[in-house]
Formats: C-alpha cells, structure tokens, sequence
C-alpha cells in the first residue's frame, strides 16, 4: 500500500495506528464497563461478612456429632472415638482415591471438622453410614469413611476441611 | 421468501399502513398467502402448537409474578399463597407448571419429526441450529424456573445442576461461587435465578422469530423431503394449515386439560411440597421428566469432569447434526436402513430417560453407559457412514407424483 501511495505512505501507517489505538482503548472501555455488571454476581458484603462463626464443643461427648451452617453450608463437627481414629489411620495409600494422612486432616485428634457437602455434586452425606461406618452420599452413592476421605463411589476428593482454629480448649472458630 | 407479495390492502387505512409500516403485508405473506407444500402431515403441526406453549407460559408466568416473592423466607408460602388465596391462583400455577411440560413434550416431538424427514439439511441448515439454540433456552428457563417454589427438590436440583461448572477445570469453583452469590445456593441466587427467569422467555420469542424467518426463506420441508417444484405443488397456508393446525391444537389442549385438571402432580415430585432446608439433602433427587436422558448421561461416566462434558456434548452434538449426516436424501421413507438406526435412537432416548429416574448403581449404570455410547455413536459413526453406504430407494420426481401417480409419457 505504501508503494500504491508514496506521497502519504507515512499518511497510511499513522491511520493504521490510529485505528489500532481507538480500537484498544474501546475494548478496554467496554471491559471496564462489563466488569460491574458481572462482578455484582459475586458473594456481597453480607455474604462475606457471615464468613467465619465460633461454635462451642464443650456440650460434644465422644462419638457424637453436630452440624452447623457456616457460610449456608453444613460444617460436620464430630468428637470420634478411638476406634474410628484407628480405623482412620490404618489404611493403605493403594485403596484411597485422593490419598491423605489423617493426620494432616485434624487438629487435635479426637476432633474432625470438615464441610458437610459431597465433592461430588454438593449433596449432604448421611453421618455414620456407609462401607466404611464414616459418611455415605445418597444421592449418588459415595463412601467416605472416619476420617471424612473419599473410598468408594463417584466423589473426585475428600470432604473439604474448613480453615479453623481453637479459640479455647472446646472452642473453635471456623473460617 | 420466494415469489411476488399478493398482499392488496383495501381499505384506506391499510393503504395508509402499507406505504408507512407493511406489517399487514408482512403477516398477509407470512400467514394467509404463504405457500405451504400440500402434502405436510400432522407432525408438521407442532410449530404452532409450539406457538401457543410459549405465549401460554409467558401470560400465566407474568401473572404468577404479580403474587409470588422471590426470597427464601417467603417463597415457598407465597406459592402456596397462590394456590390458596390468589382468585383462580391453584389454576394459573397448574397451567404454568404442566405447561412447561407440554412445551417439551411438544419440542421433542417436533426435533425427533425434523430428525425422521431431514429437515436439517441444505438449504435449512440455520434454521435447525436456531432452533436448538431455543431448545437450550428452554432447558435453562424450565431449569431455572423449577427453583422458585424453593422445595426440597428446587433446593437440591439446583445444587447438582450449578454444582456442574465447578467440573471445569481451575475456574470452577469460582464460577459456581458467582453463579450463587455466595458459598452456597441461597437468597441471592434464588433473586437472580427469578431475574433470569423472566428475560429468558423473550429471549425464546426473540430466536423463535429468527426461526420462523429462516423457515420461510427456503420454505417447509415436508414428508417426501424434495423441494417445491411449482405452483402446483403448495396451497396458501389460510385457510388450509390455520385450519389443520388449529384441529392438532385442540387435540393437543385435550391432553394439557387432562394434566391440568385431573393430574396437577404427576409429573412434578412430592419432595418439592417440603420447604427447601440447605442441611437436609432428599434421599434421591431427580430431575423433571424431559431432563432425564441428559442425567442419565451425566451418571453413567465415573468421572465428574468426563460426565458433565458428555452431558453438554450430547446437546451440543446436535449443533452439528447438518454436517455429519452425510445423506443427500432428506425423508426417511427413502432411507430404509436410515429408518431402523433412528427407530433405535428413539428407543435409546427412552431408554435414557427410564435410567434418569432409577438410581446410580448395578445394572442401571450398565444399561446407562451402552444408552450412552448408541446416542453419540448415533450422531458420530452411523449417519456418516450411512449416507455413503445406503442404497436410498427412488425418490419421486415432485411433491405431487406420490399422490397422483407419475403422469403418463406424451
């Protein structure tokens, strides 16, 4: 083109510039103006701000269970007896899906705090059920056992464990 | 469309309009002199009754939203505040609810009629992707309208359905986290979900009048899938399919009657009757009826990413449907070999369907998996190779040839 025009060739690369850099600052402008409107999707200030709880475990005799709703999810807070932390911490690598200590899955050992919802599709597993006497998914058939990881079934990993800390002896604080 | 306008306005004010806005003309060409093959039978009448669905589930569905309230603390009282307190509330809910279920018993009879004659290929090829654009429409606004009575069923579907993007690989998670609003379904998601709701169906009319527009430029398709060839070959569509549509309509309405009136239920499940409760999951959620087949996809795949693309691969397959099947001849009753293939998909799809509702385990996830692997092999493998390999049988020479007979040689 700049042969075709050798008296405005300079003419035409300024014009190519000028449409290049019209165009970019549109798109960022656009951008700009997409990202409120796809940003007020995402959790608000009240979501966030129901974001941690404390909940006290004195009440909690060994081998019981409670369910709290943290950040509108079930939280599964389960005193476990020495026979499930044994249990927990006899198993082979080889027969877990998502292999992990259970050890690196409590705080203190008698104590496991994990988010109640499958990691298969979000369903709330039933407490003290299934093959491995931990938590059995109804919806479509998952085995977790006492330490809350996934042995058998569709479920991709283990039930999340929430961040949390001991605020106390028998208090914790989740989130 | 083909063919000079035979619209001539008589009166003054039609005369006025026709120089200013030629709408008249427009609806005079499109619906009263819009030439139609004469040889269409009663699957081509799902097209209107497709129609009134639409417009049905639209007007019933503005009324529903002059009494519902889209919150968790009050949505599922103020449904049954509908159908308690509202005047006639019990029945525009029942016609809202049944009607979605007409509306896809009618779509998939009408896909499953456009698959048997061709209707998808040249030169329609446009028309058979904007209609399953609608078809996606549709599952979106019947997913999401499902939610709004907030029961058990609402809670749960919702869950699993939202549950599938955070299948897809890194982003995941945070889509799901901004498709809720927040760390889980909740108020935000239900005000958003009854948003969307009410913009989807308009959308729906918007893509349906492109559907209708790229319908009439090639013209229908019909039972013997040759072109129109003359004049002799068509009859204006008033009176000739206003009338046919309406009696399919009628027909149709006995049925939606029956449902509304003497089975409000049965199609829904009893589980979404209990208010939705975030910590309490039914002991087997399933979808509504005309969502099956795809779940039943979805489970028979041991992996959550696999299934969840399988699942969406089954409806996005059908995008490509012009491409793969490799056939020249249109209509099925030209295709013997073609026939019995879509005989068996049909059956696949049933099949399916049955496996949605049964739970995951034994020989339903076998049963599953070989549904499966037919549906895709279906689209992938059978209609590619069957167009080269099939020996079609003599296609007539016109429209009118199979109803006349071949007009003796001069």
């Amino acid at each position: 083109m700049a042969d075709e025009h050798n008296a405005n060739g300079d003419e035409n690369n300024r014009r190519d510039f000028l449409y290049l850099t019209t165009g970019a600052f549109a798109a960022i402008g656009a951008a700009n103006i997409a990202w409120p409107l796809i940003h007020q999707m995402n959790p608000d200030a009240s979501v966030k701000a129901l974001a941690s709880i404390e909940v006290d475990l004195a009440a909690i005799e060994t081998g019981q269970s409670i369910t709290v709703t943290w950040r509108g999810k079930p939280v599964f807070i389960r005193r476990r007896t020495e026979g499930e932390i044994v249990d927990a911490r006899s198993v082979a690598e080889s027969d877990m899906p998502d292999p992990e200590n259970d050890i690196d899955r409590v705080q203190k050992d008698e104590w496991l705090v994990m988010v109640g919802i499958c990691t298969h599709l979000g369903c709330v597993p039933l407490g003290q059920a299934g093959d491995f006497n931990g938590w059995f998914c109804p919806c479509h058939g998952s085995h977790y056992d006492t330490s809350g990881r996934i042995r058998k079934g569709p479920a991709p990993k283990n039930l999340e464990i929430p961040s949390y800390e001991f605020v106390g002896d028998s208090r914790i604080k989740i989130g | 469309m083909s063919g000079e306008s035979t619209y001539n306005p008589r009166s003054g004010f039609a005369k006025w309009m026709d120089s200013r806005l030629p709408i008249l003309r427009l609806a005079h060409d499109s619906f009263v002199d819009y030439p139609t093959p004469k040889n269409l039978n009663y699957w081509w009448t799902f097209g209107g009754i497709l129609t009134f669905c639409l417009v049905t589930q639209i007007i019933t569905g503005i009324i529903l939203a002059m009494h519902y309230t889209p919150h968790v603390d009050f949505a599922f009282n103020s449904v049954e505040h509908i159908m308690r307190n509202v005047n006639y509330g019990w029945l525009i809910r029942y016609i809202h609810s049944n009607g979605a279920s007409m509306f896809f018993l009618a779509v998939y009879i009408h896909i499953f009629r456009g698959l048997y004659y061709g209707s998808y290929k040249a030169p329609r090829e446009v028309l058979w992707i904007l209609g399953v654009i609608i078809y996606l429409l549709m599952m979106a606004a019947a997913f999401m309208g499902y939610v709004l009575p907030w029961g058990q069923m609402s809670l749960w579907g919702a869950t699993v359905i939202t549950n599938l993007f955070g299948a897809i690989p890194v982003v995941g998670e945070s889509v799901a986290i901004w498709l809720w609003g927040g760390y889980s379904i909740d108020n935000p998601t239900l005000n958003r979900f009854f948003s969307l709701h009410y913009l989807i169906p308009f959308l729906i009319m918007g893509v349906v009048i492109l559907h209708i527009w790229a319908l009439h430029v090639p013209g229908n398709n019909n039972p013997v899938g040759i072109s129109v060839k003359s004049k002799q070959d068509t009859v204006p569509f008033h009176p000739y399919y206003t009338v046919k549509d309406g009696f399919a309509l009628t027909v149709f309405l006995i049925l939606f009657a029956y449902f509304i009136f003497f089975a409000p239920n049965v199609l829904g499940h009893a589980d979404n009757y209990i208010q939705a409760n975030p910590l309490v999951t039914p002991a087997h959620i399933v979808p509504e009826w005309y969502l099956l087949p795809f779940y039943a996809i979805l489970r028979a795949v041991p992996d959550k990413l696999g299934g969840v693309a399988l699942m969406f691969g089954a409806i996005f397959i059908l995008f490509l449907l012009p491409w793969l099947d490799t056939s020249k001849v249109r209509s099925a009753r030209y295709r013997p070999l073609f026939r019995q293939f879509y005989a068996l998909l049909v059956l696949d799809c049933l099949l399916l369907g049955y496996l949605g509702a049964q739970p995951a385990e034994g020989i339903y996830i076998v049963l599953a998996r070989i549904g499966t692997i037919y549906y895709f092999a279906h689209f992938l493998v059978v209609l590619p190779v069957l167009g080269i390999v099939e020996k079609p049988k003599a296609v007539p020479e016109s429209i009118s040839e199979p109803v006349l007979g071949a007009q003796p040689a001069e």
